[in-house]
């Protein structure tokens, strides 16, 4: 069977894709959303070999 | 029609959309999972961080549906006999079976890896928990040796809020242990009802649900029971701390209409039940729906109002 230029099965693959880009992108902005919300509580502390003085 | 024939005639064509992934996460249960353990962390004492609760219940809802993921690998001879599971990707021939396994199990140790970093080790070691019995405990052996698959089995859906409390507070608690109760007590049922006019189903998947191995009368007694059993503990939990006016007035309303539907099943002969098409059983099933969500809901509202003075006792 021959693909056409827009088969179902481009269709597919393109949503599989751009679903991934967004889960990725998602997931990039919660973990910095993360890391600031973790370093702005109260009880965060700098490890020891990170203090310079 | 044998499980071969089904298996040659769906093509395996590797090329599953977005939303097949998805749907192999189960996202109706997600909702229940997303929504007890949002109020889980939410009526549990002190303060999360917003970003902090949302990332995990993010990651307790993805580890629900790798838990979904990897059931659907298993069970995937079951959902294939199944009328009501077998447009499912697996036995429809949308992603295979090896696929979905390993979509399951990454989701899986990630989901526990990211809600342990981001809020503490007891709540991903518990999700962890939660995962393995659903899958191991529940899908592998429970589901297809025992009539009381779903009595133990519903342990795996009613962690979900004691896990949004760990990971809140860090610990485990009697308010938490009463949140688990109440779903733990509500599953059977729930699925019993479900059970009662989805009558071939299991019959022909051959699970051993209590309809097909006790019969429909023996259910019929065990959902009044239950029924009655649930509650006691769902009023009950009214006068403790996670209990307050909206809660009581709910639990009293709601459970006088439960009360009320598993008397009728428990009335209702078979002949009665067919003629018209199971209408209680289908009216009890939905109004179980409604009654987990409005309980949960009472919950967080009570808790919502307590800084007023208004929730909580």
């Amino acid at each position: 069977m021959a693909l056409s230029k827009q088969h179902d099965l481009h269709k597919r693959r393109f949503s599989r894709n751009l679903g991934l880009g967004l889960v990725l992108v998602g997931f990039v902005a919660l973990i910095f959303g993360l890391t600031v919300a973790k370093v702005s509580t109260d009880d965060f502390t700098m490890p020891m070999n990170e203090v310079t003085d | 029609m044998s499980d071969a024939s089904v298996t040659a005639s769906t093509p395996q064509t590797g090329e599953a959309g977005f939303g097949d992934y998805f749907a192999l996460l189960k996202p109706r249960v997600m909702t229940l999972v997303v929504f007890t353990a949002f109020v889980g962390l939410y009526a549990a004492p002190g303060s999360v961080h917003p970003v902090v609760g949302f990332a995990a219940i993010l990651f307790i809802a993805v580890g629900g549906g790798a838990s979904g993921a990897l059931n659907m690998w298993w069970d995937a001879d079951i959902d294939r006999v199944m009328k009501r599971t077998r447009n499912r990707p697996i036995p429809s021939g949308r992603i295979t079976e090896s696929e979905a396994f390993g979509f399951g199990m990454a989701l899986a140790g990630f989901a526990v890896v990211m809600l342990g970093l981001a809020t503490n080790l007891l709540a991903g070691a518990l999700l962890a928990f939660t995962i393995f019995f659903y899958v191991v405990i529940y899908s592998m052996w429970l589901k297809r040796w025992t009539p009381q698959n779903i009595v133990i089995g519903g342990a795996a859906g009613a962690f979900p809020p004691m896990i949004g409390w760990v990971a809140a507070t860090g610990s485990f608690s009697l308010e938490s242990v009463l949140m688990f109760a109440l779903i733990f007590m509500w599953t059977p049922p729930h699925f019993w009802a479900l059970a009662l006019f989805m009558r071939s189903d299991y019959d022909d998947a051959g699970v051993p649900m209590l309809t097909v191995t006790h019969g429909r009368r023996v259910t019929r007694v065990h959902i009044l029971v239950y029924t009655a059993l649930l509650a006691a503990l769902a009023i009950g939990a009214a006068f403790t701390s996670i209990g307050g006016p909206v809660y009581l007035a709910t639990a009293v309303v709601l459970n006088a209409l439960f009360l009320k539907g598993a008397w009728a099943i428990w009335r209702r002969d078979e002949s009665a039940a067919e003629a018209d098409s199971y209408k209680v059983e289908r009216s009890f099933f939905k109004l179980s729906l409604l009654y987990l969500f409005a309980h949960f809901g009472a919950i967080a509202l009570d808790t919502a109002m307590a800084p007023l003075g208004l929730g909580g006792w």
